[in-house]
């Protein structure tokens, strides 16, 4: 099962041939099981190419495939599409509408036109999978706090049970502990129920924490479209395009300066540990440091 | 989608107009008005359209934006002058069954066009050429005598620049929640009356929620800037008449004067007059028999 863009492009403008391209002749495949990380400076156009691919915007030239069919088709079932491909915008508890979380999260799979007993079990399930139990149910959404409310929202697209999972900064204005109950959540339906996830972020650590793959925008285009690690060897060009690495590359990249020859490629805190553990008990061994030969000291 | 709706229609452009005080302009929106109402016959009619296509051409406004106004009137237009064919005794042109048609109906239906049309552009010039807040402005400035009265001349005028600062922002935020509605499946084009308004709930909630959140945030960060309303309170923007404004206000006087002394001597020729004459011979005709 595959998304596919062709040679993509958007402009907020049209009727002007000059006008700049908010997503510049992108053509990428995503496949189902992946989790895809998706940076890029604000405004590089992230938002916008999510947008294509369940079909809320049309790329003014380019095509978008999903399963190999085009989605611009005249007559193509776009409410289907939305359904397998779920989006969460930036934000998402904003929606909330119903006066109970789970009648909520019923809206979705309500909207798909299941019966209610299906509607419901799948409410329950997307209820369960973000972890908010049966005492939620009932509640206001306005009685949640920020981080439940967002889970609830997340649910509701959770209940439609997509093949696709895109998730515009899922973790934005929330404390450490949301984030990573969020995140990791997320994390595990990849793993557990093989949804494709696409994560939208700002944090480097996170797309490093859970991404198996990085695409990096700049001004429209796809830069970079490589395994996190691959990627984040280029730190210095992503800080030409106001990114970064994450902050334990660089520390490891300090450490290799100062003649502590640790891997180039860390980009996780218990990566980092368990190198810097690895170099310190073969400097207690007496061995020579690895890479470290030529070192006149 | 609702993205193309363009609210408080001004036009940029330099010209004369843009730059007047928007106190001489609302002067000039309600002299106009009250001179539509002030003209009659032919010869007052020929003199506020005169004016208007002056004042028009001053503007700089392309004259295609003027008609889009009159565009949404079209109704009220049509229905008021069938009204007034029907609905005003006199001689008979036409009849059928109940239904009549005179010639002082006519007459009528193209006076009543004549006024509505001049005034719907004479007025859209007023939001055309001044910014939504200058009009505040000029409304807080040319209002203020209200005070005496304990009217909130200010507090009102800031309500309605805030109101009008929030439409684009409401806008957005339409979108976005209808975006992230339809990506649950949420389907606000099809089905009948009832299904539409029932799908706009999705909408309506989370848009009504979100105004007062941002309500309260700006209540909040307008005291914490020490706002406490009008008193005391000084202008970014001060609104001083210049040159050019005293200019303006005399043609309008002239403008004013011109349309009393026109409609003092020249009321009683009725806007077609030819026709009129052809009509009123054979019933002096009738009558002598």
């Amino acid at each position: 099962m595959q998304l596919e863009l062709i040679h993509a492009s958007y402009s907020y403008e049209p009727e002007k041939p000059d006008a700049r391209l908010a997503v510049s002749d992108v053509s990428l495949t995503l496949n189902k099981g992946e989790f895809v990380g998706l940076i890029g400076h604000t405004g590089s156009g992230k938002s916008t190419l999510i947008q294509f691919l369940n079909g809320l915007l049309k790329p003014t030239s380019g095509d978008v495939l999903f399963e190999g069919r085009s989605i611009l088709e005249k007559g193509y079932p776009v409410k289907t599409l939305r359904q397998r491909v779920g989006l969460v915008f930036q934000y998402p508890e904003y929606q909330l509408f119903e006066a109970e979380v789970f009648k909520d999260v019923c809206f979705g799979p309500k909207n798909m036109g299941l019966p209610k007993e299906e509607v419901e079990a799948r409410a329950k399930k997307a209820l369960a999978l973000v972890g908010l139990g049966p005492d939620y149910y009932e509640k206001s959404p306005f009685e949640l706090s920020g981080g439940e409310k967002r889970r609830a929202a997340i649910a509701g697209i959770l209940a439609m049970e997509p093949d696709f999972l895109i998730l515009d900064e899922p973790a934005a204005g929330l404390d450490p502990g949301g984030r990573n109950a969020i995140l990791s959540e997320v994390s595990e339906l990849n793993k557990k129920e093989g949804m494709g996830v696409i994560l939208v972020s700002h944090s480097m650590e996170d797309v490093a924490n859970y991404a198996d793959r990085l695409l990096v925008m700049s001004d429209g285009k796809v830069l970079y479209d490589a395994p996190p690690r691959e990627v984040f060897r280029h730190y210095r060009e992503l800080e030409k395009i106001g990114l970064s690495a994450p902050q334990v590359t660089y520390i490891a990249h300090a450490l290799r300066e100062r003649g502590f020859m640790v891997s180039e490629d860390i980009m996780t805190v218990a990566e980092a540990k368990e190198e810097i553990l690895r170099v310190l008990k073969m400097k207690e061994a007496g061995q020579p440091l690895p890479g470290n030969e030529e070192d006149p000291a | 989608m609702i993205r193309d709706i363009t609210l408080g229609q001004y036009y940029e452009a330099d010209s004369v107009l843009h730059k007047l005080d928007p106190r001489v302009k609302l002067a000039f929106t309600v002299l106009y008005i009250v001179s539509l109402y002030v003209g009659k016959g032919l010869f007052c009619f020929a003199f506020a359209g005169a004016f208007l296509v002056f004042v028009i051409a001053l503007s700089k406004v392309p004259v295609r934006f003027m008609l889009r106004g009159l565009r949404s009137i079209l109704f009220l237009l049509i229905f008021s002058a069938i009204l007034n064919m029907f609905m005003t005794d006199g001689r008979i042109l036409a009849e059928w069954w109940i239904f009549k048609i005179t010639w002082e109906g006519i007459l009528m239906a193209l006076q009543m066009m004549i006024r509505l049309v001049f005034l719907i552009m004479g007025s859209s010039l007023l939001t055309l050429t001044t910014t939504p807040n200058e009009l505040t402005d000029g409304l807080e400035k040319a209002l203020g005598f209200l005070k005496i009265f304990h009217v909130p001349v200010h507090e009102v005028g800031m309500m309605m620049s805030i109101a009008l600062r929030f439409i684009p922002i409401l806008i957005e935020e339409v979108n976005k929640i209808m975006k992230a509605q339809m990506a649950r499946g949420a389907d606000f084009d099809t089905g009948g009356l009832i299904k539409k308004a029932k799908a706009m709930l999705p909408m309506l909630i989370p848009l009504f929620i979100s105004a007062f959140r941002r309500a309260g945030d700006l209540a909040l960060a307008m005291e914490a800037r020490c706002y406490h309303g009008g008193d005391g309170r000084t202008k970014l923007h001060l609104l001083k008449y210049k040159k050019a404004d005293l200019i303006a206000y005399l043609v309008l006087l002239v403008y004013m004067a011109g349309m009393i002394v026109l409609r003092i001597f020249t009321g009683n020729v009725p806007l077609i007059p030819g026709v009129f004459a052809s009509v009123t011979g054979p019933v002096k005709a009738e009558e002598r028999a």
